[in-house]
């Protein structure tokens, strides 16, 4: 153990952390630039969809963790971003850079006036409304009326990008860099309001409305704001995985969607911004990993069948694990660190 | 007329199923505040057994019984086993809780497929199964359907009004600290409760899948329908519960013969709990909470 120096006790916790933070930062960035030069391009697909998962992860997290409104129906504005992405460029030819932005303010919309009209509910309540959302919704894609523009049950097919750095990257590469871009810019704009008098205020009105209500944060517009920003986020990552999958159809986007959005959320840590990388990570890769471990032994034909009881057992003893996520788990170890460092009892021993 | 007759009383009928589903989440709702979302594939997994151990040449009704030990053990044991011990842990929030209840409907979800298969099976009716007493509105199974249905609500109501276990029960969701002073195995009801609901929601699997035939996705739908009417009739009470059920069971039915057509009925019914929870967020016939700060 380093000794301690007093200047880094006055300078506080926070200068230490931060340094620290950078390191973490900087390998992250190299892992994530270097992975698609050495993956092979199933796996760099994974990799993509991990990337625009984390994006919807992250809406997850910023109404649900940071502002205390548990959606059960994200998945319903990843479909619209979808959506809005494929008929852009089917029907008003955009190319698909233009299309994540414009998913984006549409969803935006679209969840600032269902946030709006849900300000009255709360917890459970809030949930199930939005739980409602997301099973509404591919009934609503399917509806004649529309069929022009959606395709019906049939979806619409679209053509991937290409990349214009041809004998650099190929279209699987640059479709990869173009969705990091995008979460880079996402994340750090998170991760700059969270830290703002913005992110404060959304802390508040998840601790205690009521004062934070007495202290001048307006709280319906504020909650309805949030959902626009987290529709928004989650928008983004549909127009993305539209571009990913080349094709959407109301059969992806059922409930399970925003189920998974929920278990990545809280899998990584659900008020973390970072833990939503995680998060998503888990979502892609754990059950793909199941069905590998199923099909390990082909000999053995049970196996196959344990696929999905075995995704879940996973999930609940992850739970048990942390049960505050992985950003929960990090938290105590440091709180635990820090404790040690101090030569105090850590301040949340678990046998208290 | 006769048409809509039928309609109205056939969803009188669903609404039956629903009815115990949403007495199933009210009770473990208002004994921990969460929100069983497992309970509807339980009730799925219960059902396939009842189907296994008839198949097996069990008379119907032995079958029933034994598949509603079954699933009242099998409630016993996940909060026993899990739930208890989750709700010991530091960190632990309600989101976790949910994640936990997703995992058992996975568990559940899958487990079916894997033993069962997920093809369509048709499941035995203890009721005649042609039309009652010539009847054009509804089947014997219906009938049964909806009078079994208030043969248990009737039973569940004797036994939290009548027998101490049930005030022990209701003492314990009511206030914990108190009944444990006054040496309510607090613990334990919450497991009974479990049970119970597990029970409950094996009825309701066992009625549901005569008339939709049996499958792994077969309570998904009933699930929702079943949420929708614990929130009508106020999530907190247990009487609000079944009218809730039959409420929406009716209102489904008829909104999908003469409204909406019958794929956007899901959708509808959601606008509906929607539309009320922003009008009378307690249901209809549930407490207005009022919260000192």
């Amino acid at each position: 153990m380093t000794p301690v120096r007093p200047t880094a006790e006055i300078a506080g916790p926070t200068g230490r952390r931060i340094s620290g933070r950078m390191w973490w930062l900087v390998a992250l960035l190299v892992a994530v630039v270097a992975a698609p030069f050495v993956l092979s391009s199933y796996h760099i697909f994974q990799a993509t969809q991990i990337v625009v998962y984390a994006i919807a992860v992250l809406g997850f997290n910023l109404l649900t963790g940071f502002s205390g409104q548990i959606s059960l129906g994200n998945g319903a504005f990843y479909a619209i971003g979808a959506y809005v992405a494929a008929v852009l460029m089917t029907h008003a030819n955009l190319p698909y850079w233009a299309t994540p932005p414009i998913a984006g303010a549409v969803c935006f919309g679209v969840g600032f006036l269902f946030g709006r009209s849900a300000t009255r509910l709360e917890g459970l309540y809030l949930a199930l409304a939005t739980f409602g959302l997301a099973i509404a919704l591919p009934q609503i894609l399917k509806l004649d009326a529309i069929e022009h523009w959606t395709g019906g049950s049939q979806g619409v097919v679209l053509s991937k990008p290409a990349s214009p750095l041809g004998g650099l990257l190929d279209d699987d590469r640059w479709l990869y860099f173009f969705c990091l871009a995008v979460a880079a810019v996402l994340f750090t704009v998170a991760w700059n309001v969270m830290r703002g008098r913005t992110g404060r205020a959304m802390i508040a009105l998840r601790d205690h409305a009521i004062a934070a209500g007495t202290m001048g944060i307006h709280v319906p517009s504020y909650k309805a704001r949030v959902f626009g920003v987290s529709a928004m986020y989650t928008g983004v990552a549909g127009a993305l995985s539209a571009l990913v999958a080349g094709f959407v159809a109301p059969d992806s986007f059922t409930f399970l969607v925003s189920i998974a959005f929920l278990i990545g959320g809280v899998v990584g840590g659900v008020a973390s911004i970072f833990g939503a990388l995680f998060g998503a990570a888990f979502i892609e890769l754990v059950p793909d990993l199941t069905k590998q471990v199923s099909e390990l032994w082909p000999s053995w034909h049970w196996l196959a069948d344990v696929q999905w009881p075995a995704y879940g057992v996973l999930l609940i003893i992850t739970m048990m694990v942390m049960p505050g996520g992985l950003a929960g788990l990090v938290y105590s170890v440091q709180l635990r660190l820090a404790a040690r460092a101090r030569g105090a009892q850590p301040p949340h021993s678990p046998r208290s | 007329m006769q048409a809509f007759l039928h309609q109205l009383l056939s969803g009188i009928a669903d609404g039956a199923i629903y009815a115990s589903v949403a007495l199933a989440l009210v009770m473990i709702f208002k004994a921990t505040h969460q929100v069983n979302f497992a309970q509807g594939e339980m009730a799925m997994f219960s059902t396939y057994i009842a189907l296994a151990l008839t198949q097996a040449g069990v008379p119907y009704w032995v079958a029933f019984v034994l598949t509603l030990v079954f699933s009242f053990v099998l409630g016993l044991a996940i909060q026993r086993l899990l739930l208890r011990r989750l709700s010991r842990l530091p960190h632990a929030s309600e989101l976790t809780a949910v994640v936990v209840f997703i995992g058992l409907f996975i568990i559940f979800n899958g487990a079916a497929g894997s033993l069962f298969g997920y093809t369509l099976k048709e499941f035995p009716t203890p009721f005649d199964p042609g039309a009652w007493y010539g009847s054009t509105y509804l089947s014997s199974h219906e009938v049964g359907m909806i009078l079994m249905t208030l043969i248990v609500l009737g039973i569940v109501f004797v036994f939290f009004r009548f027998t101490r276990l049930g005030l022990a029960m209701r003492a314990a969701a009511e206030n914990p600290a108190s009944s444990r002073l006054v040496g309510i195995r607090v613990g334990w009801m919450l497991a009974l409760g479990w049970g119970l609901a597990a029970g409950l929601g094996a009825v309701a699997g066992m009625m549901a899948a005569h008339k939709v035939f049996l499958d792994p996705n077969m309570m998904s739908g009933v699930l929702l329908y079943g949420l929708a009417a614990a929130l009508l009739g106020g999530i907190d009470n247990p009487w609000g519960a079944p009218i809730g059920g039959f409420i929406v069971g009716a209102l489904v039915n008829l909104a999908g013969a003469y409204v909406v057509g019958s794929h956007l009925q899901q959708a509808l019914a959601l606008l509906v709990i929607v539309v009320v929870l922003v009008f009378k967020p307690s249901g209809l016939f549930g407490r207005t909470v009022v919260v000192r700060v």
